[in-house]
């Protein structure tokens, strides 16, 4: 109850629209087959650029072709394409900032030039707030700071409940396993670059992974897709050997790089489960299809598999051929969840209130949309739901 | 001065990439940001080739475990980049002949084994064990039976049930992982971006 409590003045606050504006100038055709013309100032831009819209008299003679004309600086009118005798649009690109620029539209008959369209004019410019975003900005700054409140709260001190997430517990008796075993523990953080923020918690938890390899004394192998991901991992496991004060353990070759092909990449991996025979292996980033060939073939040597990922079409294979999966969010939890840090248990706790504020919208807007149906309020509040919800 | 510059750079990129998406005027920053990643990925490629080079020759020398396989690694690690070296990578020359007649079939190979593998799986998760398996056993009939002409056979109504089935339910559970796993991304994002996650750097405050 107080959760909720805490996530409705979320919903109050975010009942704020603004109203888009901008001016327009727009040139009347009188007799020309172009009725209209208008030119703007492109919206959401970094600047450079103008919109130019227009519009055909529906009974007009209609021409051989138009052609779009933009004049220059030095006062000569020069054309920047043809366009087709029906309504339309187009931007007009890498112009200066700040500078006007006026367009017209000529229609040609035979080869003979009719009448052109009356001039209109814009400036471009750069703008400092995308409009079509600023309920997900409201709602990002909001769903930020009830994450920092919680990382303050566990730094505090308070005590947070997190559940139980079995494929996490599962790490360290996974690990353990290998060592008693005698076989190296295989680790895969799937075969995206390091600018995919899956790939990026991989490595996380892949220092976590180390310290326990470390501390147990058992082999880590960590053969990668992408030799970014292949030094972000060799420090990463470096660091954490340092940490746990075996840095003697630490075997830099075991961290290698196999092939940016998929296919190769899984052939490559499926070769160092038959030969190797890892006891414990790890699946976690992003995959596509080689997913489910890797959990296959680890299954066949008998090794104890915990995957994770937040892709949603192999979540399912996952689970058919691992003995734990982290699903979607939990991947992200996971270097929280091991570490036991209260100011990273904190941020889980944002997590979930967030999603749970989620949760309410998801359900208030389907209410309202249902209701909207016969009651026009509640249409309004389904509408400004999907706004601020929604990226222009 | 070792936890500062790294937390420094990672914070000022972060807050570049946020601004981006949010301010048009800076976009340019982001797309700069960008390019030097691409830049940093593709000198990347270098030090990937030469540990390649590295942990074969190194298996090769101390006559590691498997190490026959190594030859046949840096053999064909040449041949690709001697071949295009020497006659280039047009269409037609040996680099792109031994791509299309060696790689592209073994990369299909690799692809289908899926099938089989989708098989084996699926015998797995299909058994009855409980009532949620019976029901996901339930579901999938119903859907691969839709997917074929012989389901409509059977009665016509059963390939708008899978449609429903993919529709309606998966689709739901799809964007509920998705929902979550965006509320886990913005966390790890600001716990990277605010220097809160160091596990990565060594884990040290």
């Amino acid at each position: 109850m107080r959760r909720i409590l805490f996530v409705l003045p979320l919903l109050v606050f975010t009942g704020v629209i603004f109203a888009q504006s901008g001016g327009i100038a727009s040139g009347d055709g009188g007799d020309c087959f172009i009725l209209s013309l208008t030119a703007e100032d492109a919206p959401n831009d970094a600047g450079g650029g103008i919109d130019i819209a227009w519009t055909v008299a529906p009974n007009g003679a209609e021409p051989d072709s138009i052609v779009l004309e933009r004049l220059d600086g030095d006062r000569v009118w020069s054309s920047i394409g043809t366009i087709l005798p029906v309504d339309g649009s187009r931007t007009d690109d890498e112009l200066i900032n700040g500078q006007e620029y006026t367009y017209r539209a000529v229609s040609f008959y035979g080869g003979i030039t009719g009448t052109p369209s009356a001039e209109t004019s814009a400036t471009p410019g750069k703008q400092w707030i995308h409009k079509g975003r600023i309920g997900m900005l409201i709602l990002l700054t909001l769903i930020s700071l009830v994450i920092f409140y919680y990382i303050e709260q566990g730094k505090r001190g308070k005590d947070l409940y997190i559940r139980r997430i079995a494929g996490l517990t599962a790490v360290e008796d996974a690990v353990g396993r290998a060592t008693e075993m005698g076989r190296p523990v295989l680790y895969i953080p799937g075969i995206m670059d390091m600018d995919d923020i899956q790939t990026i918690a991989s490595m996380v938890i892949l220092g976590r992974v180390a310290m326990k390899t470390a501390e147990y004394g058992s082999s880590l192998l960590v053969p990668t897709c992408r030799a970014v991901v292949m030094s972000v991992a060799q420090e990463t496991v470096k660091e954490s050997y340092l940490q746990m004060g075996r840095p003697d353990a630490y075997q830099k070759g075991n961290i290698n790089y196999i092939t940016d092909d998929q296919f190769g990449y899984a052939a490559g991996v499926d070769g160092i489960m038959i030969r190797q025979k890892p006891a414990a292996i790890f699946m976690l980033g992003t995959f596509y299809a080689e997913s489910l060939i890797l959990a296959e073939t680890g299954r066949s040597v008998g090794a104890i598999q915990i995957a994770g990922t937040a892709m949603p079409s192999q979540i399912p294979f996952f689970i058919a051929a691992c003995d734990y999966t982290l699903i979607g969010e939990e991947l992200f939890a996971a270097s929280a969840y091991l570490s036991k840090e209260p100011k990273l248990l904190g941020s889980l706790r944002g997590q979930d209130v967030a999603k749970l504020f989620f949760m309410i919208v998801i359900v208030i807007g389907v209410l309202a949309a249902t209701i909207g149906e016969a009651w026009g309020p509640a249409a309004r509040v389904a509408e400004f739901l999907k706004t601020i919800t929604s990226v222009g | 001065m070792r936890l500062f510059v790294p937390l420094t750079i990672t914070f000022v990129a972060g807050i570049i990439m946020i601004l981006q998406f949010f301010v048009p005027a800076t976009q340019s920053m982001g797309e700069s940001l960008q390019e030097w990643y691409m830049i940093v990925a593709s000198f990347a490629i270098f030090i990937g080739a030469a540990n390649l080079l590295q942990v074969h020759v190194h298996r090769i020398r101390f006559k590691g475990r498997n190490w026959k396989y190594s030859p046949v690694t840096i053999t064909g690690f040449a041949a690709m980049i001697l071949t295009g070296l020497i006659f280039g990578i047009e269409q037609g020359k040996p680099f792109d002949f031994i791509f299309t007649q060696t790689m592209v079939p073994m990369g299909a190979t690799m692809f289908s084994l899926l099938a089989f593998f989708v098989a084996s799986a699926a015998f797995r998760a299909f058994r009855a064990s409980n009532w949620r398996a019976t029901l996901l056993l339930i579901s999938a009939f119903i859907v691969m039976l839709g997917r074929v002409p012989i389901g409509a056979m059977i009665w016509d109504r059963i390939p708008l049930i899978s449609e429903w089935i993919m529709k309606v339910p998966n689709l739901a559970g799809q964007r509920a992982v998705m929902i979550g796993a965006a509320m886990g991304m913005v966390a790890t994002s600001l716990r990277m971006i605010f220097g809160i996650e160091r596990s990565y750097l060594g884990g040290a405050d």
